[in-house]
C-alpha cells in the first residue's frame, strides 16, 4: 500500500464523487458520504505527509512507465502539506454544505461536483508534469464553473459569465506555455526541464516563455492586472463555495507559480522585478480596493487579492528565507480565508443581507460568537500571536536584508490596510447598534434555526479556528515544515532524484 | 508548410482575441473556441512537422530509426480538443442561461457584480 500512497489523494476523492453520483436521487444520504469521504482525505492526506516526512519526496510513475516518458506523481513536501490543508477545508466545507446548500442543488449533483473539485487540487498539487498540471487545471476549473452556477440566481450566471471567461483565457495562455516549452525543449517533465531549460543557448526566449506562464498563473491566483474577473464572482455563490473557492483555488495558481519559478525557470533578475512591481501593485489595488467596498463578501474578496500580493512578493525575493515567508503565508491565508467566507454566510443568515449597513450588535447578541468570529479576523490582520504574524517575519526580514525598501513598505501597507478594514467590519458588525429594518418575509434567519443548522453552521467554522490556533501558538510546527519545503525548492536536486529514481545519500 | 502554419496560428490567435474583445455573448465563445483551436496548431506546429513518416516501428525493427513524426503532441492536442470540447458545450449552456435571466447579449450591460451598494 505504501509504495502508492502518493495518488491516494486522488482515489479518495475519485471515489466519494463516484458513490456521490451512485446515490443521486438521495441527497440525504450524499451529505454523509461526503462528510466521511473527506475525513477519509484528511487521513489519507496526514499518511502520506508522515511518509514523505519521514522517506523524503515520493514519486509514482503512472502505468509503470519510467519517467520522462510517462506522467510522474510526485509528492514533495509543499505538496503534501497543501494536501492536508486542502482536506481540511473540504471537510469543513462539506459540513456547512449540508445546510446551506438547500436540497434542489445537492440533487443536481453538488456533491460529486465539489469531490471531482477537491480531487483536481490534489492532483494538481502532486503531478510532476506540466501537460498533466493543465488537465488538473481544467478539472478544477470546470468544477468550479459548475459550482459557481448551481442554483443559478442572476448575479451568479453574470458572475460566471467573467470567472468563465478570464479562466478559459487563462488556460489557453497557459498551454500556449506549453506549446512553447515542448517546442524549444522536446520535453514535459517537470524534473528533466529543470536540467534542460539551463543549457538552452537562446535564454532570451526561455524568459518569453516563463512570462507567458506567468501570466497564465497570474489570471488564475489573481495578481495585479489580471484580477477584475475575482471580486466580480466570488461574492455571488452561497458561502459554502465562495470559502471553498477564496480557500483554495486561488491558492492552486500561487502554487504552479512557485513550482514553475522555482523549479522550471528559476527567477532571474528581470523576472525578479516583474513580480515585485505586481506584488506590490497587487498589495496596494486589492487594499484600496477593500477599503471602498461596502459589502462584506466583496471586502473579503478584495482581501483575497491584497494577501496574494504576500506571496508573490515571497516569491519574488527568491531567497530561501522569503520562500520559507511565503510558502508558510500561503497555509496560514487558505485557513483564514475559507474561514472569513464562512462567517460571511453566518452573518448573512444573522442579518439577513451581506451589506455592512445592515449589521450591527453582533457582540450584545451573539457574544460567543463574536469571538469566534474575532479569532480568524485578527489572525488575518497578523495580531501576534496569531497565526498571520509568524510568516511575515520571515517575509519582513527577507525583504529587509535584500534591501528591497518597495517590498518592505508594501507589506507593511497591506498589514495596516488590512487592520484598517477589520476595524471598519468590528465597527459596523460587532458594535455598532442593529438597524431596525423590517424582517424578511421567507428567510430564514439564524435565530430561528434548530440546533442542527445552527451547529452545521459553527462546527466547520470551530474546526478551522482550531487549525488557525494550532497554527498560532505552535507555529514553529509550520516553521519547520516551511524551512524544509524552502530547501526543497530552492534545491531541485532532491526533486530531481525522486523522479528519476536516484538514491540519495544526504537526507532533508 | 512552417510559415503557413505560423501565419495561420498568429490570424487565429488574432481573430480569436479580437473577437473576445467585442461586446456581444455569442462573439465572445466564438473568439474563446477560436483560440483554443489557434493553440492546438501551435502545439502541433511547435512539435516539429515531419512528412510522410509515422512513428511506427517495423516489424523486424526494435527501435525507431532516422527521423519520424513526434507522436506526443498529437496526444496533447488529442487531449486538449477533448477538454476544450467539453468547456465550449458549458459555455454555450452558459450563454443561453445568461441570455434567458439577464435578458441581454450585451457584455457592457452585466455590470451588477461591480457596483458598490
Amino acid at each position: 500500500m505504501s509504495e502508492h500512497l502518493t495518488i491516494y489523494p486522488i482515489i479518495v476523492h475519485l471515489l466519494t464523487a463516484i458513490l456521490l453520483l451512485l446515490s443521486w436521487m438521495n441527497p440525504k444520504v450524499q451529505r454523509y458520504i461526503s462528510i466521511i469521504g473527506s475525513i477519509v482525505g484528511i487521513i489519507v492526506g496526514g499518511l502520506l505527509f508522515s511518509q514523505v516526512w519521514t522517506e523524503g519526496i515520493q514519486s509514482v510513475q503512472l502505468g509503470n512507465w519510467k519517467a520522462p516518458f510517462g506522467i510522474t506523481m510526485v509528492a514533495d513536501t509543499f505538496a503534501v502539506t497543501l494536501i492536508v490543508l486542502t482536506n481540511i477545508v473540504a471537510l469543513a466545507v462539506s459540513i456547512i454544505s449540508t445546510r446551506n446548500m438547500v436540497s434542489s442543488r445537492l440533487k443536481f449533483g453538488y456533491y460529486a461536483i465539489f469531490h471531482f473539485l477537491i480531487m483536481g487540487l490534489s492532483g494538481a498539487f502532486i503531478t510532476g508534469d506540466l501537460f498533466s498540471l493543465y488537465v488538473w487545471f481544467e478539472v478544477i476549473i470546470i468544477s468550479s464553473f459548475v459550482l459557481l452556477t448551481i442554483g443559478g440566481r442572476n448575479i451568479q450566471i453574470e458572475g460566471a459569465v467573467k470567472y468563465f471567461t478570464l479562466n478559459m483565457l487563462s488556460s489557453i495562455i497557459f498551454l500556449t506555455g506549453i506549446a512553447m516549452v515542448y517546442g524549444v525543449t522536446g520535453s514535459l517533465n517537470m524534473a528533466e526541464l529543470s536540467r534542460i531549460i539551463p543549457e538552452i543557448e537562446n535564454q532570451g526566449l526561455v524568459h518569453t516563455i516563463s512570462l507567458i506562464f506567468f501570466i497564465g498563473f497570474g489570471v488564475k491566483s489573481g495578481v495585479f492586472p489580471l484580477y477584475f474577473w475575482l471580486p466580480a464572482s466570488y461574492h455571488t455563490p452561497p458561502a459554502a463555495v465562495s470559502a471553498l473557492f477564496a480557500g483554495l483555488l486561488t491558492k492552486v495558481g500561487i502554487y504552479a507559480m512557485i513550482r514553475v519559478f522555482t523549479l522550471i525557470f528559476p527567477l532571474g533578475e528581470i523576472n525578479q522585478m516583474i513580480l515585485m512591481v505586481v506584488a506590490g501593485f497587487t498589495i496596494f489595488f486589492g487594499g484600496i480596493g477593500a477599503l471602498v467596498q461596502k459589502d462584506i463578501q466583496r471586502i473579503f474578496s478584495y482581501l483575497i487579492i491584497c494577501h496574494i500580493g504576500f506571496m508573490v512578493g515571497g516569491l519574488s525575493l527568491f531567497t530561501e528565507v522569503a520562500i520559507v515567508g511565503a510558502v508558510m503565508y500561503m497555509f496560514h491565508d487558505i485557513i483564514v480565508k475559507a474561514t472569513l467566507f464562512l462567517i460571511g454566510g453566518v452573518m448573512y443568515r444573522i442579518f439577513g443581507s451581506t451589506r455592512l449597513y445592515d449589521m450591527g450588535g453582533l457582540m450584545d447578541n451573539y457574544p460567543r460568537l463574536s469571538f469566534l468570529f474575532v479569532i480568524p479576523m485578527f489572525a488575518l490582520v497578523g495580531v501576534p500571536p496569531l497565526s498571520g504574524f509568524w510568516p511575515k517575519v520571515s517575509l519582513f526580514m527577507a525583504s529587509y536584508t535584500q534591501g528591497e525598501m518597495f517590498l518592505l513598505i508594501m507589506f507593511i501597507f497591506a498589514s495596516l490596510i488590512t487592520l484598517v478594514i477589520i476595524a471598519k467590519i468590528w465597527n459596523s458588525t460587532f458594535s455598532k447598534k442593529p438597524v431596525e429594518r423590517e424582517k424578511r418575509k421567507a428567510f430564514k434567519y439564524f435565530e430561528k434555526f434548530s440546533f442542527a443548522e445552527k451547529a452545521a453552521y459553527i462546527v466547520p467554522i470551530i474546526i478551522l479556528v482550531g487549525v488557525t490556533l494550532y497554527y498560532s501558538f505552535f507555529a514553529e510546527h509550520f516553521q519547520v515544515i516551511s524551512e524544509r519545503i524552502g530547501k526543497e525548492l530552492m534545491n531541485t536536486e532532491h526533486y530531481y532524484n525522486a523522479v528519476f529514481g536516484i538514491k540519495e545519500e544526504t537526507k532533508l | 508548410m512552417e510559415i503557413l502554419l505560423a501565419i495561420m496560428t498568429g490570424i487565429l490567435y488574432a481573430a480569436g482575441i479580437y473577437l473576445i474583445l467585442r461586446r456581444s455573448l455569442v462573439k465572445l465563445i466564438i473568439g474563446i473556441v477560436i483560440l483554443g483551436n489557434g493553440v492546438n496548431l501551435l502545439i502541433f506546429l511547435m512539435g516539429g512537422l515531419v512528412k510522410g513518416s509515422p512513428p511506427l516501428i517495423p516489424e523486424d525493427a526494435s527501435a525507431l530509426e532516422g527521423i519520424f513524426a513526434d507522436p506526443v503532441p498529437q496526444a496533447l492536442i488529442l487531449t486538449a480538443i477533448v477538454i476544450s470540447f467539453g468547456l465550449q458545450s458549458f459555455a454555450i449552456v452558459l450563454i443561453k442561461r445568461a441570455y434567458k435571466v439577464l435578458k441581454t447579449d450585451d457584455i457592457d450591460t452585466m455590470n451588477k457584480t461591480d457596483d458598490i451598494t
